[in-house]
């Protein structure tokens, strides 16, 4: 039996009905179409599934749907504002914090929910928040420096 | 120092926004109307007999569409090795017997996901185990189990390489010291992220489409045709974004296979998406190699012969294995060089996933052996070991009888530059205990020369066409899978025709549009597609300037050039007309033909592996911690010698991946295995280097040098530079705290029984 899932994704509220043991990726990705979240092991291993259930990092591969009723998640498709990339979108522009980009959303994701609740991390710090996160192509020295530059970045325009 | 607009500088790609963004479609996110899931049923048995396959029940569970086994192929062989037909082992699914846990022995194609899944269980195979045989060495005894038949197999080795040269009996005796020692490199997997998967497409006018995440767009394409019974040009192969591949995406595959046969029988569209734990059990691995390394040399550290032999665990078919074989005995001998040397090694069929061509395609395991002794040999003689390499090093022009000749090389200047920064010579052997430095040494190819696919077409092809508002659109064939090669490319074309970077467009990674290329493999793309970009270019702007002269009408004939959108007289470049006027002009003076250009690069007469070779010198600061072993990455610093760099941004972002993944390598990857079952198939389980790991910093430095062969003077930066991360790494744990661990990888609890080892030895 199908069951009614409301949630609200990026800002926009959905009503959506799904089996029960429907994933939150399975959702995004499948009937949202909402790719930009990827999934690399379905297992909680890598992270590239990462989204944001009420300002939190989440592996979309490891919650139901269900379990996000009622809640606000925000995608990579959720993090510029419109055709502005947020900042971090544009650091790892300028310091080529990709290679691949299968990492990326789920690397962006992470960097935003640390820089929302530390805006000032540590080199140490930044690297315990995407310890989570796999890489395979970058060795994650750029997403580091991406990451601590747009913390500069936006503690400075802040002043 | 050179004048480029474009080339050298550190210039963002031209992907970015759509990866950022979450834009970017890769194989993984592609699904269409009517599409169905396909699912592999594959051997649970490492060795055994198929006696019966029924489908039955799993056609008639409702949701099914389709069902398929050998019985449902052509029965063709196949692999790359088109060229070298007794080398071509493997079959779409398993004919008469599985030779390897995760074989594929039948697909179905239903519905949805779950109940193609649903339907794999009601798919009944009669077995009859046989005996297996799982480390190469007890392979190739009389007696063991045969794991292919065939008059080109004995005791399991599918294939031998040997080479010589100089008088290495004679150079051995007139040596001061000899040393030998053995090692064991262990399997790692490639561990892309994105899973291995494809979406396949049969129309009713008889033309397959096929979207899958490949390095090699023209062999899926050449093969599928091959092991379909269609023609080439009946298959039209798109390559989406591809999250990574390390040479784990370079092969027809099965499941690929799968996908195109399911849709010609049901007329839908049908997905293969292998799950991780298939992609750890079922896909491709690094080789694990034995190793024998035997070394001469006189007393002033000059080396005199080499002996090395190499029994490889091919696992059971021997996908890129041959070239793996061929290139870690080729590689032994960089970027060192020996004037005697003898190589033999083995390739050996095992009851395991096949081992294939991973970044830095036998290199890795070389580079570890070759450096690690070059290390011991620095011990024996009490001479620090950046000066025995210095003392040994490459020259540009060296030649390697019968193989290769270097061209450009700056490895010396590569070691002086990295022992500079890293404060070399007031660290090395004067660190605290616990404390170490170590150096780490490669040369590479540039551009293998091996047409394994027996491909009449150039290895490189590009078209580029100039349109009236000076846009310019370059078509190739190469595979951009995240290194970056695709902004190369734009980069050339735009220097050439002195256009910017934001007017360049690349069309790509689709048969149906672009010329073939071999793909994404033996760091090919910088300096053969690159060629073949630039050839291209280059033709557009022959016509451009002949246009111009007759324009200006110069009374002497001036060489002209362009740049930031104008054409003029090079000595004299206040003379001179814009860009847009001279292409409408051509455009018109062609009875309105557009302006295109055509390129290719072919190696010709450039030896046996490459026409040009990169170099490098690393250097590594570790902690040991001497209570639990464990290795902390203090500090990096590689120098790189990748000729005249085309995109700095790209080059450093390779250096650091590459150092990360020698990393993990050297310290915690490991596909383990028992009876042939893999026991780790999980990203939690198998080992990746993660953030919190990496080295607290990392130091790249550029060597220019120019390469007559490359574009620009450019050489390859994608692949080379994962070979030294191993042996420098262990050179590092020897200096830090005096254990040499000869077998991979060198894990905390290895580290700690040397030590106690060493204790007991030292009567502690
Ligand atoms: S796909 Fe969700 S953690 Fe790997
Ligand atoms: S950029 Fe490829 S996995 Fe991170």
């Amino acid at each position: 039996m199908k069951k009614i899932l409301n949630v609200t994704i990026n800002g926009t509220p959905y009503e959506i009905a799904i089996k029960p043991k429907t994933t939150l990726v399975e959702v995004l990705r499948n009937e949202l179409n909402l790719t930009g979240t990827k999934r690399s092991c379905n297992a909680g291993g890598c992270s590239s599934c990462s989204v944001l259930v009420d300002g939190k990092v989440v592996n979309s591969c490891s919650v139901l749907a269900l379990q996000v009723d009622g809640k606000e998640v925000t995608t990579i498709e959720g993090i510029a504002d419109g055709a502005k990339l947020h900042p971090l979108q544009q650091a790892f522009l300028e310091h080529g914090a990709y290679q691949c980009g299968y990492c990326t959303p789920g690397m962006i994701i992470a960097g935003k929910a640390l820089l929302d609740e530390n805006p000032n991390p540590t080199k140490q710090e930044v690297k315990e928040a995407i310890a989570g996160n796999l890489c395979r192509c970058t060795g994650y020295v750029r997403i580091v420096d991406a990451i601590l530059a747009t913390a500069k970045k936006l503690q400075e325009e802040a002043k | 120092m050179s004048n480029y607009s474009v080339i050298g500088k550190p210039i963002q790609r031209i992907d970015g926004y759509e990866k950022v963004t979450g834009a970017a479609k890769f194989t993984t996110d592609i699904r269409l109307s009517g599409m169905l899931w396909g699912k592999m049923l594959r051997s649970p048995h490492p060795h055994a007999k198929i006696l019966n396959i029924d489908t039955s029940k799993a056609k008639k569970l409702p949701g099914v569409k389709a069902v398929i086994t050998s019985a449902d192929t052509l029965h063709i062989k196949y692999s790359n090795w088109r060229r070298y037909p007794h080398l071509m082992d493997e079959t779409p699914l398993a004919e008469d017997k599985v030779r390897y846990i995760g074989e594929p022995v039948a697909a179905v194609a239903a519905i949805d996901e779950d109940i193609a899944e649903e339907a794999l269980g009601l798919i009944e195979v009669d077995y009859e185990v046989l005996p297996a045989v799982f480390d190469p060495l007890e392979a190739i005894k009389d007696g063991a189990p045969q794991i292919h038949e065939g008059p080109t197999v004995k005791n399991n080795i599918s294939e031998a390489r040997h080479f010589e040269f100089g008088d290495v009996d004679e150079a051995f005796k007139k040596c001061d010291r000899v040393r030998e020692d053995t090692f064991y490199l262990h399997p790692v997997s490639h561990a892309f992220l994105e899973p291995t998967n494809s979406v396949a497409s049969w129309d009713l006018n008889g033309r397959l489409t096929i979207w899958t995440s490949t390095q090699t767009p023209y062999f899926i394409q050449t093969l599928l045709a091959m092991v379909l019974g269609i023609k080439e040009g009946n298959i039209r192969v798109i390559k989406p974004h591809v999250g990574g591949g390390f040479g784990g995406k370079m092969e027809l595959f099965s499941d690929q296979y799968c996908a195109a046969r399911l849709s010609m029988l049901t007329g839908k569209p049908v997905k293969i998406e292998l799950d991780r734990e298939e992609v750890f059990i079922a896909t491709r691995r690094r080789h694990p190699m034995y190793y024998t390394l035997k070394t001469g040399y006189m007393k002033d550290g000059t080396l005199v012969a080499k002996e090395a032999k190499v029994y490889t665990d091919g696992g059971a078919y021997n996908a890129m294995g041959p070239t793996s074989l061929y290139l870690s005995g080729f590689f032994q001998i960089f970027p060192y060089t020996i004037p005697n040397y003898r190589y033999d090694g083995f390739h050996i069929y095992t009851n395991k996933n096949p081992s294939s061509a991973m970044r830095g395609f036998g290199g890795p395991q070389a580079e570890f052996t070759c450096d690690s002794q070059i290390d011991m040999i620095a011990d024996d003689l009490g001479m620090d070991p950046a000066e025995i390499r210095l003392k040994n090093g490459m020259k540009p022009g060296h030649v390697i009888p019968g193989l290769a000749k270097v061209g450009s090389c700056g490895f010396e200047e590569c070691v002086k530059k990295a022992m500079e920064s890293t404060k070399w010579k007031e660290k090395k052997g004067k660190l605290p205990m616990g404390r170490g430095i170590g150096m780490g040494c490669y040369g590479f190819m540039s551009g293998g020369v091996f047409n394994w696919i027996d491909s009449p077409y150039a290895y490189s092809a590009a078209y580029i066409r100039m349109n009236v508002d000076c846009t310019v659109d370059v078509y190739i064939g190469s595979a951009e899978i995240g290194q970056g090669s695709d902004t190369v490319a734009a980069q050339i074309a735009a220097e050439v025709l002195g256009v910017p970077m934001e007017d360049v467009k690349v069309i790509r990674g689709d048969t149906d549009s672009c010329p073939p290329d071999l793909g994404a493999w033996g760091s090919r793309q910088t300096l053969m597609t690159g060629n073949a970009v630039k050839m291209a270019a280059e033709e557009i702007k022959k016509q451009l300037i002949e246009v111009t002269a007759s324009l200006m009408v110069p009374n002497v004939v001036y060489d002209f050039d362009i740049k930031d959108g104008r054409v003029f007289i090079k000595d004299r470049p206040e003379r001179g007309i814009e860009l847009a006027e001279v292409v409408k002009t051509a455009v018109r003076a062609r009875e309105g033909q557009a302006l295109f250009g055509r390129g290719i690069y072919t190696p010709h007469g450039k030896g046996m592996v490459s026409p040009a070779y990169s170099f490098g010198a690393q250097v590594a600061e570790v902690e040991v911690d001497l209570e639990t072993g464990k290795v902390n990455m203090i500090q990096v610093t590689t120098a790189h010698d990748c000729g005249q760099v085309i995109n700095k941004l790209g080059v450093e972002g390779q250096l650091e991946g590459a150092f990360v993944m020698g990393q993990g390598y050297a310290l915690s990857e490991n596909l383990i295995t028992d009876e042939g079952k893999v026991l780790n198939p999980s990203l939690i389980d198998y080992k990746l280097m993660r953030a919190p790991d990496i080295p607290d910093n990392f130091t790249s430095l550029m060597v220019e040098t120019h390469e007559p062969e490359g574009p620009f003077g450019a050489k390859e930066a994608g692949e080379g530079l994962t070979n030294p991360n191993a042996g420098c790494i262990a050179n590092t744990i020897f200096d830090a705290v005096g254990v040499r661990i000869k077998d991979m990888p060198i894990t905390p609890e290895k580290i700690l029984k040397a030590l106690d080892e060493k204790k007991k030895k030292e009567g502690k």
